[in-house]
């Protein structure tokens, strides 16, 4: 099977094409552009050959494969922890903001736009804006800007010109409204740094060639410590971009099993979730044709997780490829899943993840049972739990002033 | 019912043709009704009724306003339908300008077989390219529905070519790099790119983002063949105290504009 998009950026799976590109023509000559700098970008050496210092020096790739010994005694299989929660600024998303803000050097814009839920990819925007000498403004939801204060000052401190969007639910979605809006008015000088595997063409090629890293890597690792290819991979999938990071090196390899888990939320019954591949359908939002959570007019319908950087209600399209070929599996993990894996692999391994990766830890101890004893697993631990304290102080009551001794998970 | 009659007899006396556009269900399916009808009483050639959508992202802080109004009040598609019929009933062509996953949701041909049934024109879609539109076009051929695509001043003369090929009606010009809005001049790269459409098209093209004044459309008019103003109008109903006064203020605003789009100079071709 193929996996990789039509040079407009179908990925055709069951006679439908997902991806491509459903934004006004105003931009249509800006992702041409684009297009064709990330092509020259991926068969130039002297581009490749930045990326992989900036990739080695400053951002601290690659990442380790850790053998979580005890939490692999206590569910019974081997996991493999794929370390992105060390890269510099945190997650796996330094490896996306490195290669587009290079890109934009490359094409002459001196600022980029990005949009941000939490503040994860803002922050690692605003690194790169630093790094490189350009102009930022982050889009973010004027209720996500109270919520993330720290991330806010840790933008601004960046030089980052940080945006708070009171339009529609507040939340990601409208924040990618915004910078969208910013960008057809911008689009001379401007890059949109796309956060995630989705958005028009190029952005899900392109994006998910930049994290990629993650799976050549793992794999390499794996055969490397212990002398085969793992059985299963395990992501957590908002939009879907550690995933499809983790997962692609691994495509051809028949043999081992993909696993996406998404934003389960308080159930999937409850309506209240971000579980788009799950209870989504099919649909066109922010510039793809993927699934999408809507209503029977085709509103986005608001989506809910416990965790910022999965709540969003749409998903990158080749992993709508990926779900509707078969070749991986996505299901839902739920908010309390989520915060009892958070904590397990706190009090086994002293990592605290961040709540996105815990849906992958959560998901790796679900599928473990179904696989052989000597299974291998391989989780993309895609960032570090410094940022969610707050939610699994309030999660756990953790902070003395609450008075609840209790835990919850 | 086509806009190409409209079209056809406007220039033939020799002015161009104003095009008021009007979100469904703002503030109520009843009023965005009656000021879309107003509108045709006061000299709009043309109807666009808008199908409010969540994320509009080729929209101003205005058009965004109403849009979340109208989703508020439960505005739903089959309200969209009866808003045209309704506006429909005074003769005047209507077209539906929508975002394209409302379409998509309800069915491409269906949708087009129930806005061909309420005498609805065709189509205006800001987010939908005709690259991306295979079966757009064929449904549109199936119900004699028009297609109005855009062109922008970033378009290169291939992709101008492309989509006035595809387009049926007229060709939507938008005069800015931007979103909708009122604007303070009336663009630079406006005519310059009236120019290059031209050179591709013998279809009508009208001009559209920024317009709010009657001077402005008379500007415009001077080079288009069609005056298209949206948030000006929107702003009337949404500035007003009560809706009678918001129709008034629209009916008022409509009969300037078109004052100004009816004396601009036949454009020259």
């Amino acid at each position: 099977m193929s996996a990789q998009p039509d040079p407009t950026g179908h990925f055709t799976a069951q006679g439908i094409n997902f991806g491509g590109r459903f934004v006004p023509e105003a931009l249509i000559a800006a992702l041409d552009e684009l297009d064709a700098a990330y092509r020259k970008a991926f068969s130039d050496p002297v581009f490749l050959g930045e990326f992989e210092r900036l990739q080695r020096e400053y951002a601290g790739l690659p990442s380790m494969l850790y053998d979580a010994r005890r939490l692999s005694a206590t569910v019974g299989r081997r996991i493999l922890l794929k370390r992105e929660d060390l890269n510099h600024t945190g997650a796996h998303k330094i490896r996306n903001v490195l290669g587009q803000a290079l890109l934009t050097k490359h094409m002459g814009k001196p600022r980029i736009i990005a949009e941000t839920g939490a503040g994860q990819h803002g922050v690692a925007s605003a690194t790169a804006a630093a790094l490189f000498d350009l102009e930022c403004t982050v889009y973010m939801g004027a209720e996500d800007t109270r919520r993330q204060a720290l991330n806010v000052a840790r933008m601004r401190m960046l030089g980052a010109e940080v945006v708070p969007v009171t339009t529609g639910s507040q939340t990601l979605k409208d924040a990618m409204n915004e910078a969208l809006r910013d960008w057809v008015s911008s689009v001379d000088r401007t890059h949109y740094l796309i956060g995630s595997a989705g958005g028009p063409h190029p952005f899900p090629a392109m994006v998910r060639d930049f994290v990629r890293g993650i799976s050549v890597e793992a794999r390499q690792q794996c055969l490397d410590q212990v002398g085969r290819l793992p059985d299963a991979v395990a992501a957590c999938v908002g939009g879907g971009s550690n995933a499809i990071g983790a997962f692609h090196a691994f495509i051809p390899d028949e043999s081992v099993a993909l696993y996406g888990f998404e934003a389960g939320g308080d159930g999937v019954e409850t309506g209240r979730h971000a579980a788009t591949l799950t209870a989504g359908s099919l649909g066109v939002l922010h510039g793809a044709r993927t699934y999408v959570l809507q209503d029977a007019d085709g509103q986005t319908i608001e989506s809910h997780s416990i965790s910022a950087g999965l709540d969003y209600p749409a998903v990158g399209p080749e992993h709508a490829f990926l779900r509707d070929t078969g070749r991986a599996h996505y299901e839902a993990v739920t908010d309390a899943e989520a915060m009892a894996a958070m904590r397990l692999l706190t009090r086994t391994e002293g990592i605290i993840p961040a709540i996105e990766s815990a849906h992958a830890v959560a998901g790796a101890l679900r599928i473990a049972p179904s696989l052989p004893e000597d299974a291998v697993i391989v989780v993309c631990l895609s960032g570090r739990g410094d940022k969610d304290m707050d939610t699994a102080a309030t999660w756990f009551g953790l902070y003395d002033e609450t008075g609840d001794s209790g835990e919850q998970a | 019912m086509s806009v190409t009659p409209t079209l056809e007899k406007t220039r033939a006396a020799g002015h161009a043709a104003l095009v008021g556009y009007l979100p469904a269900g703002f503030p109520t399916v009843a009023t965005a009704t009656a000021a879309a009808r107003a509108m045709v009483e006061a000299g709009a050639d043309i109807v666009e009724i808008g199908f409010p959508y969540s994320d509009p992202v080729m929209d101003g802080p205005v058009i965004q306003r109403a849009a979340e109004r109208a989703l508020a009040g439960g505005l739903r598609a089959a309200d969209v339908l009866r808003t045209v019929e309704g506006v429909a009933e005074t003769g005047a062509p209507v077209l539906v300008m929508t975002y394209w996953n409302p379409v998509l949701r309800y069915g491409v041909d269906a949708f087009a077989r129930d806005l061909a049934a309420a005498g609805g024109a065709g189509l205006i879609t800001p987010d939908l390219i005709p690259d991306e539109g295979e079966d757009w076009l064929a449904a549109s051929d199936a119900h004699g529905l028009d297609r109005v695509f855009l062109v922008a001043p970033s378009s290169s003369e291939e992709r101008i070519a492309s989509t006035v090929a595809a387009t049926r009606g007229f060709v939507y010009a938008q005069s800015v790099m931007g979103v909708t809005g009122a604007r303070e001049h009336t663009s630079s790269a406006a005519p310059d790119l009236v120019t290059r459409t031209r050179r591709a098209t013998e279809l009508p093209i009208g001009v559209g983002l920024g317009v709010r004044s009657g001077a402005q459309a008379a500007e415009v008019a001077g080079y288009a063949d069609a005056v298209i103003v949206g948030s000006a109008l929107v702003k009337c109903l949404l500035d007003a105290g009560d809706e009678k006064e918001g129709i008034a203020a629209v009916r008022a605003l409509t009969a300037e504009l078109a004052e100004g789009a009816h004396a601009g100079a036949r454009p020259t071709r």
